[in-house]
């Protein structure tokens, strides 16, 4: 244990603690900018500084350790002036027009600055403005709001093991961009959007489409519907400032309801649809001697991925669409058809955890008709908790209501799509009671959740036992795929994630997710499961009745013309290397 | 004499391509002598000669090859660093010119004490000869088996490759230098872990500077506390001085510590060329103080060095006539490091250009008081909260001038304010 002393308070911590965990200890929060929980230690802001008595220089606390006998000042006139004078070094090349920027009133420079309490900048501005890079259809990239921080080099390259951002150029006139300053089009981007969600201002955000919710909204002829994502219930509340794992199911509806969408549905009942077909096509793989092992295609960073850097594996992905666009698929065919809506009048808005799925909606193979997309706009947590704000609702006092029919009946299966596992989960569920004609005396596959990187499973389908892995991240990830790749992969069925966590680390969920946050989501996932009556796909009635009305049986033609797609290999395609 | 020439002894009077010159004046006599000791003895030598590094941080030398002989993970690596980028200073181009083997024999006998598997010479892109020789040096080297499998036939097996920089300033900082190597961008990394700890391809990893390199196998000759005597109590052993500026004999000269600055620049370098008055002289580089001649008796030791918080100890004297404005010289140094920073953390990638602002505000009479404060305080930011060595000292000389030259700082906002007056 070591002893010492910050802002003359004694303290004893652990050896190797950091002077920035150390002053937590004791209620001392030291501001940081690069910092962030999870992340690598990068030390590159020096907002964190500290002045340690008998030193001459000051130290980054964020990765400076404890010593026996050390004294610490975390507040001296010394340490006070530092950090203003970096701040005020920041904001000098910053685009610091913060009443026209989406993260006002949410952004760690800002707020830092307030804290601070820096009212003028003894600096003028040097911000050489750089173009924005906004050619795709998720993510935008603001050079003129970045500070440099590293966090977004930091996810990209360490946690998704992707390194399409890294720092170009040096001292003044260095700026984070894809490789050669090109695009993120250009580049191997699947857009996780997890750059984005720890961005600490706004130098990455998802590409803001609430305007055209809003026009469409106020469209009389125009019928809107909107789904929202498993994750979402368990995670907006934290826009509207509830904690980290706050179930809002009920109010959200009410809330949708209140913005002017004319239904409100759910998808979790295409998550339930998307186990009835996938779980079908990995019975079919099996049984046929098909292509195994089967991996999942809920998650379209995923998709992205395997198409531009293992397009050798493409036959290994399920064919079924995300739930996604099961939705869209059906609401663009089966309720159009039900309601007697002229699909240029329908609009489907989906509200997602996720950035990666505004691209998934815009790709040319999601549309039942190739005219009108199956999913027209997809919008973040963050965008929705941006339009509830816009609308003044007094989210706290909503009342709460339910889905709207037919799309709104689910079950605990398809609410735990939204976790690491959670597919995983809930297609044992239905494949292991369809194979073994019995049901499941456990239906809890405890084994495939939680936080661990990869996680793997044994199960038992009929007379043979069956290996089943997860992972999320794609730097875990990609270790399955090189397996498959070599035809090395013990595994019958695999379900990737991208975002850390699963759906609920997805990169457009609130700002401030970390693995704790992660936990608190996972946990209330799980809790949102057991309190429903129906927990497996294959029970839910409406699956059932929609199958006897339109689908016909799983993995029918009309099924396969609905709810599956297909993959083609985007590697050395134009721009990507 | 002034001089002592014992890292030079060879300069001049051997050809530097010839392994035989070298070995006829003692050269790798001294690793036959190490590879007989014990390899703690060896440290244990270095340690009571009290060698600091003569990269310019003196950081003493045997703290880290304790380090690496302790650490147990292999490979370990060796790095000699001949990146020399700090303006004003050539002492490690004209050893690997003159005496290149010495500094293989140097490398040879800390590699045989730590343990050390392979070594690296990281030389500056725009040193052409230097890297030329080096590598010929090496292959000489090899060819007699200092260098390679079973050196001298002990079971001590030992390599050098040479690889030079782009060009970049910052990779003479150790960190920057090692992602250098690794074929990276030169942009420091956060300490902890150091390089002896986790260095090249994170392994642990020694790096020294050429001229710490010479000096071992003097220490191995006449023992460390004999090598403890030469120079003051807190700086041992000769300095290699790089004298340029003003004087009439610019070049190396290699003294022992504690010469005063001023004989280095009168006796040896012949006072300032064509008469003209002395204005101003920079230690050690760019990223030196500069101090006016009524400081010139100074000496030259590393706890002098140490009051202006910089890594003036590379051993570079740069001397200024009055011809030169103060402010000018100062731009000119900002700007160099603008040019030259990694652009990792705040204070040294945004405090340059503002800097380099508020003396062009100097230069052009339009500064005030407020500048001044402004000024002081952000050199000192800089100095106190950069990451690396680079943001640390370069605002030394800035520093240094509001300290001894306020008055040329006061008489330029007195100008600026009349100025302004007679715009009225």
């Amino acid at each position: 244990m070591i002893h010492l002393k910050i802002n003359n308070i004694d303290l004893v911590v652990e050896e190797n603690t950091t002077i920035l965990n150390a002053a937590k200890a004791c209620n001392i929060k030291i501001p940081t900018l690069c910092y962030y929980p999870d992340l690598n230690i990068k030390s590159d802001c020096r907002i964190c500084v500290v002045e340690i008595v008998g030193q001459k220089g000051l130290v980054p606390s964020c990765s400076t350790i404890v010593r026996e006998g050390m004294e610490i000042k975390t507040n001296s006139p010394r340490v006070l002036n530092a950090r203003r004078t970096i701040t005020e070094l920041l904001l000098s090349n910053h685009d610091a027009n913060c009443t026209a920027c989406v993260k006002n009133m949410n952004c760690e420079l800002q707020s830092l600055a307030n804290k601070l309490g820096i009212d003028q900048n003894r600096f003028p501005s040097v911000l050489e403005r750089h173009p924005i890079d906004d050619n795709n259809p998720a993510i935008v990239r603001n050079p003129n709001r970045c500070i440099k921080c590293g966090r977004c080099i930091d996810v990209c390259k360490n946690i998704q093991g992707m390194n399409v951002l890294e720092n170009m150029n040096r001292g003044h006139d260095m700026v984070i961009t894809p490789a050669y300053g090109k695009y993120l089009s250009d580049d191997l981007c699947v857009f996780c959007g997890q750059c984005a969600s720890v961005c600490p201002v706004a130098a990455i955000t998802e590409k803001d489409e609430t305007d055209h919710v809003w026009k469409e909204l106020h469209d009389p002829n125009k019928h809107v519907i909107v789904q929202i994502a498993p994750a979402i219930r368990v995670s907006l509340g934290e826009e509207i400032g509830k904690k980290p794992g706050s179930i809002v199911t009920g109010k959200i509806v009410s809330a949708l309801r209140l913005l002017g969408f004319d239904r409100v549905f759910d998808t979790d009942f295409t998550a339930d649809l998307t186990i009835i077909e996938e779980g079908n096509e990995l019975i079919h793989r099996i049984t046929t001697g098909g292509i195994l092992p089967m991996m999942t295609s809920c998650c379209p960073g995923w998709i992205s991925f395997v198409e531009q850097r293992y397009p050798e594996i493409i036959d290994h992905i399920s064919t079924c669409k995300s739930p996604q666009q099961m939705f869209g698929a059906l609401a663009k065919s089966y309720y159009a058809k039900k309601e007697n809506i002229d699909l240029d009048n329908l609009v489907v808005v989906s509200i997602m955890p996720c950035t990666a799925k505004k691209y998934e909606a815009k790709r040319s193979e999601m549309s039942v008709d190739g005219k009108h997309q199956d999913v027209d706009i997809v919008l973040t947590t963050r965008e929705l908790g941006k339009m509830i704000r816009q609308m003044g609702i007094d989210f706290e006092s909503l009342p709460e209501e339910d889905f709207d029919n037919p799309f709104g009946i689910t079950t605990g299966a398809a609410a735990i799509f939204g976790a690491t596992g959670g597919v995983m989960e809930a297609a044992l569920r239905t494949v292991s009671e369809i194979v073994n004609q019995k049901p499941l005396e456990n239906i809890n596959f405890t084994e495939v959740r939680g936080l661990q990187g990869i996680k793997e499973a044994e199960v038992t389908l009929g007379d043979a036992k069956i290996k089943v892995a997860v992972a999320h991240t794609l730097a875990n990830a990609k270790q399955l795929a090189e397996q498959v790749k070599n035809k090395t992969s013990p595994y019958t069925f695999i379900e990737i994630m991208t975002c850390p966590g699963g759906c609920i680390g997805g990169g457009g969920q609130s700002y401030g997710t970390t693995n704790r946050i992660r936990q608190q989501r996972i946990d209330a996932t799980y809790h949102v499961d057991e309190t429903l009556t129906i927990r497996k796909s294959h029970e839910n009635p409406a699956i059932q009745s929609i199958y006897n009305d339109f689908l016909e049986k799983p993995l029918s033609k009309v099924s396969h013309k609905l709810l599956h797609t297909h993959y083609h290999s985007r590697k050395n395609s134009e721009g990507s290397n | 004499m002034l001089e002592m020439k014992k890292i030079t002894r060879r300069c001049g009077k051997i050809n530097p391509l010839s392994i035989e010159d070298f070995m006829a004046t003692d050269g790798y006599e001294m690793l036959k002598k190490a590879i007989k000791m014990d390899k703690i003895a060896i440290i244990e030598e270095v340690e009571k000669s009290y060698l600091r590094g003569r990269g310019g941080a003196g950081f003493p030398v045997a703290i880290k090859m304790k380090g690496l002989a302790k650490e147990i993970a292999t490979p370990k690596y060796m790095i000699c660093n001949a990146d020399e980028g700090e303006p004003g200073n050539f002492k490690d181009r004209y050893l690997m010119e003159n005496d290149p083997h010495q500094i293989i024999e140097g490398m040879i006998i800390v590699a045989y004490a730590t343990q050390a598997n392979q070594g690296y010479i990281y030389i500056r892109g725009e040193y052409d000869n230097a890297i030329n020789i080096m590598k010929w040096t090496i292959e000489q080297a090899r060819k007699n088996h200092f260098l390679g499998k079973n050196i001298l036939g002990c079971d001590f097996d030992f390599d050098i490759e040479v690889r030079s920089g782009a060009g970049s300033y910052v990779c003479g900082e150790e960190f920057a230098l090692i992602e250098s190597l690794e074929g990276k961008p030169g942009r420091t990394r956060v300490k902890p872990p150091f390089p002896t700890q986790k260095g090249l391809f994170n392994q642990p990893t020694l790096i020294n500077n050429v001229e710490t390199f010479a000096n071992i196998p003097f220490i191995v000759d006449i023992g460390g506390q004999a090598y403890a005597k030469i120079g003051t109590p807190s700086s041992t052993g000769t300095k290699l001085i790089s004298l340029s500026g003003n004087v009439k004999h610019k070049g190396v000269y290699e003294v022992p510590f504690g010469t005063p600055i001023i004989d280095v620049i009168n006796k040896l370098g012949g006072g300032i060329a064509n008469n003209r008055k002395l204005k101003m002289v920079q230690l050690g580089g760019a990223c030196g103080p500069i101090i006016p001649e009524y400081m010139l008796d100074m000496v030259i030791d590393y706890e002098r060095f140490e009051e202006f918080e910089s890594k003036t100890g590379a051993g570079a004297i740069i001397v200024i006539d009055n011809r030169f404005d103060m402010f000018d010289i100062l731009l000119r140094i900002v700007e160099f490091f603008a040019h030259e920073s990694c652009g990792k953390c705040t204070p040294c990638r945004e405090g340059h250009i503002q800097l380099a602002n508020l003396i062009k505000k100097f230069i052009n009479c339009e500064a005030t008081i407020k500048d001044l404060i402004s000024l002081e305080s952000l050199a000192r930011v800089m100095h106190q909260t950069s990451l690396c060595g680079l943001g640390q000292s370069s605002p030394t000389s800035i520093i240094a001038t509001l300290r001894y030259f306020r008055d040329e700082y006061l008489d330029r906002i007195e100008s600026s304010d009349m100025i302004k007056g007679e715009g009225k």
